[in-house]
Order: structure tokens, then C-alpha cells, then sequence
């Protein structure tokens, strides 16, 4: 009973803060109502029984992508108001877009072409809850049969961060900055010279 | 009793409206970039849902791929809007002629 409704709640709350994603005037409240969604689906998930799964989406979408969203929207000094002004014209072709690929989702449901039945098919059983917990389960999968998977995953997270870097460095001539390593590769002779002057009779003019 | 196809249509709703508002917010590459965001949110849920209910733990270690793909997406293409904007004073997708493809 607590189940169904909990089930309903996050997804009556999913499904409706994904429409204001997508209808909110404010770019903000769009990014602020997509964390909102992303909470509700980490809801659904757990009552699905994945709940590693579930803290790592709050973690890295609400934790950091819905905060780089919100940087960059807070950063840019755009008038919305003039983005948004043909969206009356492709209401109607967008909700009839919608609903026909939406009707063509529920009828492949509904059709029962994808009755889950296991079998040889299932590539790692999900051991039992009352033995293993489910993030120490992935973690025996992930490290051991999925490891080269993972490290590429890896990879892939780091080329993301040093294309974003190179993307957005900027050298903007006329900027006078501190250059460490010519400040630390001065040698004592390059800049003192200490000249012996013998008594009374000065130093020679340079 | 919530069954496998209570999720499906859950997902399936949430694909629906990522997938409109790309089609609506057709301007703005930030809601663009969110709808791209709530379409992966649903193939994800649409994974966990598999997994769970077919007993098949890859179906969560799939989600995290998704889930690191999704995130490198949405830093690089927020960078490449950035230096857009830096160039051009504008994100308007119209606009996006320079290499005039």
C-alpha cells in the first residue's frame, strides 16, 4: 500500500516538474524544477531497490550537473524573454509530436512483446538483498567482469574535463601575469655581480 | 500493485516531454541541453526498471555509464555554449551559422 503510494507521488512530482522543465519562463526555475525531477527519480529508483544507483544520481546530477547549469545560466546575460517567443507556433506540432510517440511507447508496453523472463538471457543475477547489499553486489560486478568498462567510463570523464578546459581557457593579450618559472629558474649569476674595488680608486663607470 | 509497466509508462512520459521540449524550446540551447538531460533520466529509469524486475544487476551498471556519458555531455556542451556566447552575444540557435553547415 505505502508503495503504490509512493510510487504515484514520485511520479505524479516526476512527470510534472519535467513539464515545467520544459515550460518554465525562467531559465532558472527550469534548472531549479530539473533537480526536482532528478530528486523523484533517485525516489523511484530506491523503490526499485537500486539504491546506490539512486545516491549517485542525486550526487553527480543535482550535486554537479544541475549546478553547472545554474552557473552558466546565472553567468550568461541573455534576454529569455526573446528566446522563447515561437514557441506558440510549435505548440501544436510539438504536443502532437508528443503524443503520437508517446502512444507508440504505451503501445509497445502494452503489446507484451517485452515481458521480462529471464532465463539464460541475464547476463549477472541480482543476488539476494538478505546476503548482499546492492551497492556491494555492483561493486563485485563493476571490479571484476565490467573493469576495463569502467576505467573507459573513466576516461571518458576525463576527456570531457580537459576538452571543457581547453574549450574555455581564454589568453587575453595586455594581462600582466606572474611568470613562476622564469622566477624560479633565475640564476644568482645572471642578476649580481659583485666587483672588488680596491681602495680609493672607485668603481668603474658602466 | 505497481507492475513493470507503471515504470515503463513513467519513462516513457518522461522521454515524451524531453523529446517536446526540444521541439518547443527550439531557440534556447540551455532547455535543449535539460530536455537531452530528462531524456537520458528516462532511458536510465527505464534500465532500473529492467534490472529490477528482470533480476539482472547490469542493468544498474549500465545506468552508471549512461549516467557518466550524461555528464560529460552536458560539461562539454556547456562549454562550447560559453565560448559561444563569448563570440556571437547570443545562444539563439537560429544564429548558429559560423561554419555554414
Amino acid at each position: 500500500m505505502i508503495e503504490t503510494i509512493a510510487f504515484y507521488l514520485f511520479s505524479a512530482v516526476l512527470v510534472a516538474s519535467a513539464i515545467m522543465v520544459v515550460f518554465s519562463r525562467n531559465p532558472v526555475h527550469s534548472v531549479l524544477f530539473l533537480i526536482l525531477s532528478f530528486f523523484n527519480a533517485a525516489g523511484l529508483f530506491i523503490l526499485l531497490g537500486a539504491e546506490f544507483v539512486a545516491m549517485i544520481l542525486v550526487i553527480v546530477y543535482v550535486g554537479a550537473v544541475a549546478v553547472l547549469f545554474l552557473f552558466v545560466v546565472m553567468m550568461l546575460d541573455i534576454n529569455f524573454a526573446e528566446l522563447r517567443r515561437g514557441i506558440n507556433t510549435y505548440l501544436p506540432f510539438g504536443i502532437f509530436l508528443g503524443a503520437v510517440l508517446f502512444i507508440e511507447l504505451v503501445f509497445l508496453v502494452f503489446q507484451n512483446w517485452i515481458v521480462p523472463t529471464g532465463g539464460p538471457a541475464i547476463a549477472a543475477p541480482t543476488p539476494s538483498v538478505a546476503t548482499v547489499s546492492n551497492t556491494r553486489a555492483l561493486g563485485q560486478l563493476i571490479y571484476t567482469h565490467y573493469l576495463y568498462v569502467f576505467q573507459v567510463s573513466g576516461l571518458i570523464l576525463l576527456v570531457a574535463m580537459i576538452g571543457a578546459i581547453v574549450l574555455t581557457l581564454r589568453k587575453r593579450p595586455g594581462v600582466q601575469r606572474q611568470r613562476i618559472a622564469a622566477q624560479i629558474g633565475r640564476k644568482r649569476a645572471d642578476v649580481l655581480a659583485v666587483k672588488q674595488v680596491s681602495s680609493g680608486a672607485g668603481a668603474p663607470v658602466q | 500493485m505497481i507492475g513493470l509497466w507503471n515504470y515503463l509508462v513513467v519513462g516513457a512520459l518522461v522521454f515524451v516531454i524531453g523529446v517536446m521540449g526540444i521541439f518547443l524550446n527550439r531557440k534556447n540551447v540551455i532547455i535543449i541541453l535539460m530536455s537531452i538531460e530528462l531524456i537520458l533520466l528516462s532511458v536510465s529509469i527505464n534500465f532500473v526498471t529492467f534490472s529490477a524486475f528482470l533480476g539482472d544487476l547490469f542493468g544498474q551498471v549500465f545506468v552508471m555509464f549512461v549516467l557518466t556519458v550524461a555528464a560529460a555531455e552536458s560539461a562539454i556542451g556547456l562549454a562550447i555554449l560559453m565560448i559561444y556566447f563569448r563570440n556571437r552575444g547570443s545562444i539563439a540557435v537560429e544564429d548558429v551559422n559560423t561554419m555554414k553547415g
